[in-house]
């Protein structure tokens, strides 16, 4: 008895955070075909609702009625599986989110290796997206997506190792702890080249533009879910903006302190701001990087394959590996205020 | 305790299933896709068994970066089926022997009298803040330094050597030099001429021009 009431425990702490999350997606399409519009001159969905804010019902209630067609040369069962792999790991990557200081669902020791581990499995919903098709411009999306993630996967591996080495721990609540005491203790500056190739990975393995040469529409239509209609599309889209809301999560949680609150250190303002619950801070911080991805995708037009390539392998891993030396030197030299008591 | 038991049994018979499935399915890309269920069940295995951190490491490396590559292969080969059970049943007698000669080493080795359950009692149960990465780090980098070493060499040279196998020399590319692309300046491709916007024939212009072509020019 004991047991199944842990287990309906552990089911409801998921709904907790799915449901949230299931909302935060249709409201970050909103928001996203809002402000590309306003950045393109244009009104955007201003018709559903008042001054468009019922669109996302609306949209998911068009996707849910649809048909699910299934190409007749498609490999049946695989092409039904295939969306159901691309969302599963980006969901399960939640497990080990804290959203405030021990408020997480698994509160494990080697979370930033688990974090790794369930982004690069999400692939093979990729790949088997667009093998199953039996369509050629998914298949090109998918081997596109597939040397994509990978290439971008190991500079994303090298820079989280800079990130547990600063904080000292692969637990992600450790290392948001590791930034306490202020602004000038987050890791956004002694951790900056990192920062900044972290970033710039996270939004090629989403798949966003400028990196969003998997779906390039202008080439191959849609990519690897081109065959894909209805629910089955809806669940492609719906992880590929759970992910987006991932990689802007951890951004908050491994450079910018988290939870914590920006104006700790400083005397009379943090006494004044303390009653501010520790989640409005982080979802504050991963808000502007969600703002930052779509901003991204308004201003910069699409990389050449190649050039999305070099920039991976030639430029990224370099500027990583250096940086690992020059973190090790900080660190073992004590650098205040961020490695003093470590040293 | 039986919840443990329970998840070890499923996931044990859906490896043991999906490893069968590797070998006896007949279209390759989903031979590849079984393989990676199996790993993906040896992964939680591990983790009943408290090695988080080896768990997690097989899920990221060979699920997620090895396997990836080898289906990434496989999907771009044209294997002939046909051809490649051709020698099925010359072969068939040889396979029987090799693979029983197999087992049969496995099994000497694996009976009871080694890895029997007395001579190998369950580790005690760590606490929850016991850090399996922390421990194997510590002995990784001290005692098996040398071999670790070594091992990251090994991969080094086989790196160095499937380049060279696959490096045919400096050729006559017309690929792009991506040094000079970036120093192109704007001066380099643009002439910008000054010029008055309208042409000064045309500056008074005629009430009503009756050829079309001066209306072109």
């Amino acid at each position: 008895m004991d047991a199944l009431l842990a287990v309906l425990l552990i089911i409801g702490k998921i709904l907790l955070i799915l449901i949230p999350l299931i909302l935060a997606v249709a409201y970050t399409t909103f928001a996203e075909r809002k402000l590309i519009g306003y950045m393109q001159m244009r009104i955007g969905p201003n018709r559903v609702g008042i001054r468009g804010w019922l669109q996302p019902i609306a949209d998911v209630i068009k996707l849910l009625l649809k048909e699910i067609v299934i190409p007749s040369g498609a490999s049946k069962g695989l092409f039904v599986i295939a969306p159901i792999l691309f969302i599963a790991p980006s969901f399960a990557a939640w497990a080990v989110v804290p959203f405030d200081a021990g408020v997480v669902l698994a509160d494990v020791n080697v979370g930033l290796l688990y974090l790794l581990a369930m982004t690069s499995i999400g692939v093979y919903g990729v790949i088997i997206a667009g093998w199953a098709s039996n369509s050629k411009y998914a298949f090109l999306g998918s081997l596109r997506s597939a040397a994509q993630i990978i290439s971008y996967e190991i500079a994303m591996g090298f820079a989280l190792v800079a990130v547990l080495m600063a904080g000292g721990s692969m637990n992600l609540g450790e290392i948001v702890e590791a930034q306490s005491g202020g602004i000038w203790h987050w890791f956004f500056l002694p951790l900056l080249p990192i920062l900044v190739v972290y970033w710039v990975s996270g939004v090629a393995e989403t798949n966003r533009a400028p990196f969003d040469l998997p779906e390039g529409e202008s080439e191959i239509v849609a990519g690897f879910h081109v065959e894909y209609a209805g629910m089955a599309f809806a669940l492609f889209f719906l992880a590929e903006y759970a992910n987006m809301i991932l990689i802007s999560v951890l951004t908050a949680l491994f450079f910018f302190g988290g939870w914590l609150n920006p104006l700790q250190g400083i005397p009379g303002l943090e006494t004044i701001t303390a009653w501010i619950p520790g989640t409005i801070w982080l979802l504050l911080k991963a808000g502007f990087f969600l703002f930052l991805m779509i901003w991204l995708r308004a201003t910069f037009p699409r990389y050449r394959y190649d050039q999305v390539m070099r920039l991976g392998w030639k430029i990224f891993i370099p500027v990583t590996l250096v940086w690992l030396f020059v973190l090790t030197l900080m660190i073992k030299g004590g650098l205040p205020p961020w490695f003093g008591e470590a040293g | 305790m039986p919840v443990e038991k329970l998840i070890f049994y499923a996931f044990a018979a859906l490896m043991l299933f999906a490893a069968v499935r590797v070998i006896s399915v007949r279209n390759s890309v989903q031979a590849v896709l079984f393989l990676v269920l199996t790993f993906f069940c040896a992964a939680v295995l591990w983790m009943l068994a408290e090695a988080e951190f080896l768990a997690i490491t097989l899920v990221l490396v060979y699920v997620g970066a090895v396997m990836v590559l080898f289906l990434f292969v496989v999907m771009m080969l044209d294997v002939d089926y046909a051809a490649m059970r051709e020698g099925f049943a010359r072969l068939l007698p040889f396979g029987i022997i090799v693979s029983l000669m197999f087992f049969g080493v496995l099994f000497y080795i694996l009976r009871d009298r080694f890895f029997g359950p007395e001579n190998l009692p369950p580790p005690p149960p760590h606490g929850a803040d016991y850090s399996n990465v922390e421990a194997l780090g510590e002995v990784l980098y001290t005692e098996y330094f040398y071999p670790f070493e070594i091992a990251a060499v090994l991969l080094l040279v086989a790196m160095v050597a499937a380049i060279s196998l696959t490096f045919r020399g400096r050729q006559q590319r017309k690929g792009q030099q991506v040094s000079r692309q970036l120093q192109a300046q704007k001066s380099d491709r643009l002439k910008i001429v000054t010029m008055a916007s309208e042409s000064p024939r045309k500056a008074t212009p005629e009430p009503a021009p009756t050829d079309p072509e001066e209306g072109q020019s």
